[in-house]
């Protein structure tokens, strides 16, 4: 089903951004705590950071159908 | 043969010549090769005859002298002959033959007188036979000579043959009549008694000799004739072998004929010389008788030999007898002188009458010596005629026999090509008639072949006829019956299509449409339009039109939602933003599609509108042809029922397609015709 691709890759796209999120804050946490002294930048860059990968995962992944990839220019 | 003739013509010469008894056995050998029992018979007679012939010739040749001197004369050889048998011959001078006859005359007119001087002696006249013709001897030695021999010469006259007979017997009394005559004038008269006795004796022999002889040459002229009939009828017989021995007999029997023909002239001669002496005899006979008459009329019981009654007469018969006696003596002495008046003319009248005896013995005697010269003529000519004739015959038959040789060979030739011919002519007409016949045959073969095979034709077309009826029946039974089939697979393929659930799809329509397949495999078009089904539908089956719909109304809101992305346009953002154009915007919900589109009809929410008005419209073609403008994500978005309405499409296509033409069929087959 054609449809449902859009709903799982946003339901992927969601759930890497969770996680990414979830992990980027956990690193961030950590780091914070860790490294920089319970800043809140790095809490804020580890959860950016995962927020935006987690943006340029989904991005990417709702592109990929547009783009041509290299297994698939092998194969041209 | 020819040898066998001159042989026998010298044999019956030399018979002639009189060989005697030795010459017998050759006419016998000469004879011998007769082949006919005619001929044997004519053989012997010939021989009898021939041989006696001689025999007598030569015994009276011993006999008489002047015969033997006549044959010496006129037979070359025969003195010869005669000299072997009898001895040498006396020689004697023989006066010519009427010199004989006028000499036997006078001795018969001496006979005469002496009777009539002596005319109480009662004699039987003697009849003074001439001596034969043929003797040309002189009598009077002879005769003393033969007088001894006479009786014998009798005795052997009994034995000897028929000719002999006549003429020895007749010549010997003559001769010895004659010999008496001049023995009588020479001797006394005492002796005349005896004499008269001798001449009774003879002219008893005379007689006899005569009944013997005319015996005789009746004898021989029955033989004789006997012979010329056998001899005519082995003529007859025309048998060619025996015609030499034919010839040669008839020479005999000409032969035979002659001798006997001049010894019955000699008898005949002997006989007319002897008439006379006979009628004296007659007249002495008649006076006798009749001084006989007188003297039995005159002394009854006196018989006729009176001589020996001298004692037993009386004398009165006797002076009767006397005075009768005187009375004729005188009657006699008148009838005497009347005599001597009449004399002359007696004897002119005599003389005349012997004349005219002599002519007509001349005219015999020439006629029969003609006849026999005629009959040798006759002879010889018959003789070379044989011979001329067996000589052409020789030559006709080689030619004949070339001319046979020659006959059989052109025939045999003419034959030939008259069989060549006749075998084409008829080779002709047989292969003629054969020809007619063959056509006609064939004609007739043909006509009843040609009807049959029309009949058969006739019927086998109406045969093929009802069995092309029968098939195209079946044929149009077996499509209707497969169109009906296909028509109920189709209907199946149909129905199984209705199958499909709100949100199922049908059944695979795997085994509908290979019934289909299977009631179709002699279509083209149905067995394509069969294997034109998407596999698809065939493994998975297609989703009916409510299902799709029913998607499409879930697809709407995504399509609409992702309706801004495209390839170029695929960022997130773009998604925010699809999501904020999609929660914003309102479209109508179904929208009534344009006939033709143009550029701004295709904004995806119009066309969503309008595809949702097909789909309510249940125009799933057009819906599907208005969704297939999307582009960009939404696009990707509604492939899937893209493809699923395509599918469905498509066997619906292929199903109605199949069920038109089942129809079709179905009516075609369902026609009535």
């Amino acid at each position: 089903m054609s449809e449902r691709e859009l709903g799982r890759k946003l339901d992927r796209c969601l759930a890497d951004g969770v996680i990414k999120l979830g992990t980027g804050l956990g690193l961030g946490i950590v780091f914070s705590v860790l490294f920089f002294k319970r800043h809140t930048w790095p809490i804020s860059l580890g959860s950016g950071a995962g927020l935006g990968m987690a943006y340029s995962n989904c991005q990417n992944d709702l592109r990929s159908h547009y783009l041509l990839h290299r297994n698939q220019k092998v194969e041209r | 043969m020819l040898r066998l003739l001159l042989r026998g013509a010298a044999g019956s010469a030399r018979k002639n010549g009189g060989r005697g008894p030795v010459a017998h056995l050759q006419p016998l050998r000469q004879y011998s090769s007769s082949q006919s029992s005619g001929a044997a018979k004519v053989v012997a007679a010939s021989l009898l005859t021939v041989g006696g012939g001689i025999g007598g010739t030569v015994l009276y040749a011993q006999w008489d002298h002047k015969f033997r001197a006549t044959v010496e004369k006129n037979v070359p050889y025969s003195d010869s002959v005669f000299g072997l048998i009898l001895g040498p011959a006396p020689q004697n001078a023989g006066p010519p033959v009427r010199k004989q006859v006028r000499k036997s005359t006078e001795a018969s007119v001496e006979a005469t007188q002496i009777i009539s001087a002596s005319g109480d002696v009662p004699s039987v006249p003697a009849p003074c036979d001439t001596e034969p013709t043929v003797v040309t001897g002189n009598t009077h030695e002879h005769c003393d000579e033969c007088h001894p021999a006479g009786p014998e010469a009798v005795l052997h006259g009994a034995d000897s043959p028929t000719e002999q007979l006549v003429e020895r017997p007749a010549e010997e009394v003559s001769a010895r009549l004659a010999q008496q005559d001049q023995d009588e004038q020479n001797s006394p008269p005492e002796e005349k008694s005896v004499q008269w006795k001798d001449l009774e004796a003879a002219l008893m022999d005379r007689t006899s000799a005569v009944t013997d002889a005319t015996a005789a040459l009746q004898k021989a002229n029955e033989a004789l004739d006997s012979l010329r009939t056998t001899i005519r009828n082995s003529k007859d017989l025309k048998v060619a072998a025996a015609r030499p021995l034919v010839l040669a007999a008839e020479e005999n029997l000409h032969k035979m004929a002659v001798d006997l023909d001049r010894v019955v002239a000699q008898v005949q001669s002997a006989e007319a010389e002897s008439k006379i002496v006979s009628q004296y005899s007659d007249l002495v006979q008649e006076a006798k008788l009749q001084f006989q008459k007188e003297v039995s009329s005159l002394t009854p019981e006196i018989q006729a030999n009176w001589k020996g009654l001298t004692g037993k007469l009386s004398t009165d018969d006797l002076n009767a007898l006397i005075a009768h006696a005187h009375r004729r003596i005188d009657q006699l002495n008148r009838e005497l002188a009347e005599q001597r008046v009449r004399e002359q003319i007696h004897i002119d009248a005599a003389l005349q009458q012997q004349k005219l005896e002599d002519q007509r013995v001349l005219e015999n005697a020439v006629s029969s010596s003609l006849q026999h010269v005629k009959e040798e003529a006759r002879l010889e000519q018959e003789r070379k005629m044989n011979e001329l004739r067996e000589v052409m015959e020789a030559e006709m038959r080689t030619q004949l026999r070339r001319q046979a040789a020659a006959h059989t060979d052109h025939v045999r030739d003419v034959l030939k090509v008259q069989e060549q011919e006749l075998r084409a002519e008829a080779e002709q007409v047989l292969s003629s008639k054969l020809l007619d016949q063959e056509t006609r045959h064939r004609q007739l073969t043909q006509e009843q072949l040609d009807n049959f095979t029309l009949d058969m034709n006739a019927a086998y077309a109406r045969l093929k006829g009802v069995e092309e009826a029968i098939d195209s029946h079946l044929v149009a039974e077996d499509e209707a019956r497969r169109a009906h089939q296909l028509w109920l697979s189709v209907e199946a393929l149909n129905h199984t299509l209705k199958t499909a659930g709100a949100e199922e799809p049908s059944v695979p329509l795997d085994s509908a449409a290979q019934i289909v397949r299977d009631s179709c495999r002699e279509d083209d078009f149905a067995s394509a339009l069969a294997e034109a089904l998407p596999a698809e539908s065939l493994s998975r089956g297609v989703y009916g039109e409510a299902s799709l719909r029913a998607r499409f109304n879930s697809l709407r809101s995504l399509v609409r939602r992702v309706a801004l992305i495209d390839e170029s346009h695929n960022s997130l953002y773009q998604y925010f933003l699809s999501y904020l154009q999609a929660a914003l915007l309102f479209e109508d919900q179904q929208v009534a599609p344009p006939t033709q589109l143009s550029s701004e009809d295709l904004d995806p929410f119009k066309l969503l509108s309008y595809a949702s008005y097909c789909l309510e419209h249940g125009e799933l073609e057009l819906a599907a042809k208005l969704v297939n403008q999307l582009k960009g994500e939404a696009r990707r978005v509604v492939e899937d029922w893209l493809t699923e309405a395509r599918l469905t499409l498509e066997t619906r296509q292929v199903v109605s397609l199949l069920s038109a033409y089942a129809n079709a069929v179905g009516l075609g087959t369902t026609q009535a015709p």
